[in-house]
């Protein structure tokens, strides 16, 4: 019996995502599953109950009806005390958890005796995981709209124009955190044209952030800040120094700070201070990513924009609802990858392989055992680097220059053989060989000359041009085939016939050769 | 015409010969470059034909066998298909290898021409070599025919201590050369001859049955080489410097394309001869690694369609796989659909892409897609990453990630194109199969990798309907 998906209606206040839409229920079906949406569950996001039926799955009145016959449910904010009530035994539940954060709500569902797979505790740097990270994709919707929200709330064009009305400079992104959050919004704001500037603890998103048209700015202190797992630590007194430098810096420059930083489990650290924020621009806006973890700026208020200096503070923590098509139709997509690792054998039935590295770090309770935090899983070492780097391969060797010149020795050694053989020839070849010997050298270099220049693309017309040229031969075999001394104990008529032959050889190559070339060459065109 | 104005006419010849191969630097001047080729080869045969070594009496000896065979030449000429191309170019350097050992055969029962001395002993060597390399032309380029026509199996054949069997034949080649010099008479000495001539035929079979499919472009490359020695030694026999310019010209023009075709496969010349590739250890090192084995996800050509209609910037990468479906017009069909739509779409040519030198620029040609969206390897690697999607056509070795990723590979160091850099890359199997290096690709696995199933012109069909709707 193939088991049945249930996904409610979401009941976070201002919560408008859904765990699938319509496009998904198709895919999760072809898994051999069925699946029943909660009446209305979809309509924040505009997915109307019709389509959802449409594609195939059956509408739940209420949550009560839906909790009670689901095997597994989707959800995408934790469930709230009521939704844990209404949770029979043995019931899947996929969501976002944090368990960190909530180990209450990991108590309760542990008495449910429920098995809960936890979205955000994916282990992230498996690389079969990415298509499952729900984290990055509504990291990266969230990057998006905070640029957007930042754009609604400042008074100018993000591109500089020139106009009859007056020159108007580029906005000033500043940037901080260039997680996937920070570098979507980095995108995205060099993309409506403004100047993109950045920051990151981790030096190694650098180039990240200049693909995707930003400027990395970097602290003047010598620390890594790579925490390991993809995510930034808490550095040292030092450098927070020299940081809040630069961060002072910046902030009396740019006309627009977004703010990502955030570290798992901490409090978001303080990046823009109430001093920073008085020497921006009147007119400027701070968009703070981390507002529900209490804000990178001292000013945030979770939740709200509002004006401080003369300053636009946005504070919401809502961003990735306020793209809530985007975010659902993502969101079900990592949920449906999530469904075919479970269900290998697409017969509508999950299997939770507790051997399997994902799966295991997804896994918080295991029917009523909390089985979070999960190993660490032991990746295989990277592969070294440097043999990538050490590959003769790296050469470009642009044809035509023949790569790199011969050492002094190996070309004293080619010139040594050069000129021993033609010592030998000059010393026993008669005079006459001399002069065809000398042609054919010089012809040699004439060619390799000449070829060198031909375009790779042109190497079959010059293989059969070359080919064709080459039945120049036939003029052997007409020489041969009426000479002037003829008779005279000759084989006339052998040579003639063997000649005959010859010439018609090398005619069908002469003909067809050139032909062909003609016949391919005219088939190249711009 | 006197031998003093033939011999002017031979010098205009070579010049318009030496023009037309560097007409060909550019596909604008190419056209005229193969006109310079056949005017400067008219030049060439009326002048000798006019000229003092030929009486009348021969005449229409040569008009009858230039009629028949140009006829031949030009009706294989128009019915070829592009796809043939290969074959055809090999069938050609096999006729002038027969026709180089004919003239010599000719020029050595020819008693009109008496040398003594020194100059004897260096007109029999001539001779000799003449022969020994239109033969070996002349049963390789054969050889090449039937597998690059698929009359024979592609595999390369192995026989055991093979490298012993060429140096035995060697030997025997050079014995019965000192034989041949010493011979007092046509008739002693046509024996060492024969005998030379069988071994060298079986030699150059030998050769190429030991050479596997993916060395196809290096091999058909050395047999244009040898064609062009081979006129040149002719030359040398009948001591005309016309026909050794022409055979320099066109001996080092096939060595250059053999230099070329080894680089880019970043094996040595020797090691191709020898020949059997990925037929050592190779295939199983890779294996035992274990390294690249991991799940492939698969697309459907609606999806693909989907994939190529938002993709601003798409590199189409062909290979052989392209030339075995005849999916090139349908290509160009997608090329076209998709520039109308503002998709820059461009073309990633390996220098090893298909079975001779330039295989897949000729068949895109063909199908009229305009050269300059065809680009060489090294023009186009750098573009992937700014790529959305690079689509692989029948390719494998060629985009195969491990060539520089894994020392131990088979085709370490080989260039490859960096297809995986794109933003997707699709790849169009029939199977999940290994390429002709018998090596498994990484690339398959890799995380923005999808794999369109199927034979490529039914694919290539459906992602047009898709396309186009």
């Amino acid at each position: 019996m193939s088991q049945l998906i249930g996904v409610p209606r979401e009941t976070f206040a201002g919560e408008k995502r859904v765990a699938t839409v319509p496009e998904v229920v198709e895919k999760l079906k072809k898994l051999g599953f069925r699946v029943m949406v909660e009446a209305g569950a979809g309509d924040a996001a505009n997915f109307a109950d019709d389509t959802y039926v449409a594609a195939g799955a059956q509408i739940a009145p209420d949550a009560a009806a839906l909790w009670s016959t689901a095997d597994i449910v989707f959800k995408a904010r934790p469930p709230s005390a009521d939704e844990v009530a209404l949770m029979r035994e043995g019931t899947t539940l996929v969501s976002f958890i944090w368990p960190a954060q909530n180990p209450d709500l990991m108590q309760k569902l542990a008495a449910r005796k429920v098995t809960v797979l936890a979205i955000d505790a994916l282990p992230r740097m498996l690389s079969r995981a990415q298509k499952m990270d729900a984290l990055t994709s509504m990291a990266g919707i969230s990057g998006y709209r905070a640029v957007i929200e930042a754009a609604n709330a400042f008074g100018r064009f993000f591109n500089g124009q020139i106009t009859a009305a007056g020159k108007v400079p580029p906005a000033k992104v500043f940037i901080a955190g260039a997680g996937v959050a920070g570098l979507a919004a980095i995108g995205t704001a060099a993309n409506l044209g403004a100047i993109v500037r950045a920051n990151d603890t981790r030096a190694e998103v650098a180039d990240q952030v200049k693909s995707l048209g930003g400027e990395f700015v970097k602290v003047d202190y010598e620390e890594e800040g790579s925490g390991g797992g993809g995510y930034a630590k808490v550095m040292s007194e030092g450098f927070q120094k020299a940081q809040r430098e630069m961060y002072a810096k910046q902030a009396a420059e740019a006309d627009i700070i977004i703010t990502t930083a955030l570290i798992p489990g901490k409090p978001a650290p303080k990046l823009i201070t109430a001093d920073m924020v008085k020497t921006m621009k009147p007119g400027s806006v701070i968009v703070d990513m981390a507002g529900e973890q209490g804000g990178n700026c001292e000013l945030t208020v979770p939740g709200e924009a509002v004006v401080r200096h003369g300053v636009t503070i946005v504070g919401y923590t809502d961003l990735v609802s306020r793209l809530a098509k985007q975010s659902s139709t993502l969101y079900a997509t990592n949920l449906f990858r999530l469904a075919e690792e479970l269900c290998k054998t697409k017969d509508g039935v999950i299997n939770v392989n507790m051997e399997d590295d994902a799966i295991r770090g997804l896994t918080v309770i295991k029917d009523g055992t909390v089985t979070w935090p999960a190993p660490p899983i032991t990746l295989p070492a990277p592969p070294p680097k440097p043999a990538a780097a050490a590959m003769p391969a790296a050469k470009s060797g642009g044809h035509g220059a023949g790569g790199e010149p011969m050492s002094a020795g190996s070309l004293a050694a080619v010139f040594g053989v050069g000129a021993a053989l033609f010592l030998l020839v000059g010393l026993y070849a008669p005079a006459a060989f001399l002069g065809h010997f000398t042609v054919f050298v010089l012809a040699c270099f004439v060619g390799y000359m000449v070829v060198w220049n031909v375009t790779p693309s042109l190497h079959t017309p010059l293989m059969s041009v070359t080919n064709a040229i080459s039945s120049i031969i036939a003029i052997g075999a007409l020489v041969q085939i009426a000479p002037p001394e003829s008779g005279g104990g000759r084989p006339d008529e052998i040579i003639r016939w063997v000649a005959i032959v010859g010439i018609a050889l090398t005619t069908i190559n002469m003909f067809g050769g050139f032909a062909v070339t003609r016949r391919m060459l005219a088939m190249f065109r711009k | 015409m006197t031998t003093s104005v033939v011999t002017v006419a031979y010098i205009g010849a070579i010049i318009l010969f030496i023009l037309s191969l560097g007409g060909l630097s550019n596909p604008e001047t190419s056209r005229r470059g193969n006109l310079y080729g056949m005017v400067g080869m008219t030049l060439a045969v009326v002048a000798t034909i006019l000229g003092p070594r030929v009486t009348a009496a021969g005449i229409p000896y040569i008009v009858a066998a230039m009629v028949v065979g140009g006829a031949i030449g030009l009706y294989a000429a128009r019915t070829v298909q592009m796809t043939q191309m290969p074959e055809l170019v090999a069938l050609m350097h096999s006729l002038v290898g027969l026709a180089a050992c004919l003239v010599g055969f000719a020029s050595y029962v020819d008693t009109s021409i008496a040398f003594t001395g020194a100059e004897k002993v260096i007109h029999e060597v001539e001779i000799y070599l003449g022969i020994l390399i239109g033969a070996v032309t002349f049963s390789g380029s054969l050889v090449a025919f039937g597998k690059l026509s698929g009359k024979i199996g592609g595999k390369p054949l192995l026989l055991p201590g093979r490298h012993w069997l060429n140096l035995v034949g060697l030997l025997v080649v050079v014995f019965f050369c000192r034989e041949f010099i010493l011979a007092k008479d046509v008739a002693s000495g046509m024996t060492p001859l024969v005998v030379m001539t069988v071994i060298a035929l079986l030699f150059g079979i030998h050769m190429v049955m030991a050479i596997g499919g993916a060395d196809m472009p290096v091999v058909v490359s050395m047999l244009n080489s040898y064609s062009g020695w081979a006129a040149a030694a002719t030359g040398f026999m009948l001591s005309n410097d016309l026909l050794i310019v022409v055979g320099a010209l066109v001996g080092s023009s096939g060595a250059i394309l053999s230099y070329i075709m080894c680089r880019a496969m970043n094996r040595n010349f020797i090691s191709v001869i020898a020949g059997g590739f990925g037929t050592g250890g190779g295939a199983v090192v890779a294996k035992a690694d274990g390294q690249p084995a991991g799940e492939v996800t698969s697309i459907t050509a609606a999806e693909t369609a989907e994939l190529l209609r938002e993709a601003k910037n798409v590199i189409i990468v062909p290979g052989y796989g392209m030339a075995v479906a005849q999916a090139q017009h349908t290509v160009f069909e997608i090329t076209r659909v998709l520039r109308e739509k503002g998709v820059n779409v461009r073309f990633g040519i390996h220098p090893v892409a298909g079975r001779m030198p330039g295989h897949m620029n000729v068949l895109l040609a063909e199908a009229k897609v305009p050269y300059d969206i065809v680009m060489e390897m090294d023009e186009i690697n750098e573009d992937f990453p700014d790529t959305d999607v690079s689509m692989v056509i029948g390719a494998n070795d060629i985009v195969n990630p491990s060539a520089q990723e894994d020392p131990g590979s088979p085709i370490a160091g080989m260039p490859v194109l960096e297809v995986w850099k794109a933003r997707t890359s699709i790849v169009m199997k029939r199977s999940m199969a290994s390429g002709y290096a018998g090596v498994d690709n990484p690339l398959f696995y890799k995380e923005n990798n999808r794999m369109l199933f199927g034979d490529a012109k039914k694919m290539l069909d459906e992602v047009l309907a898709g396309l186009s709707k």
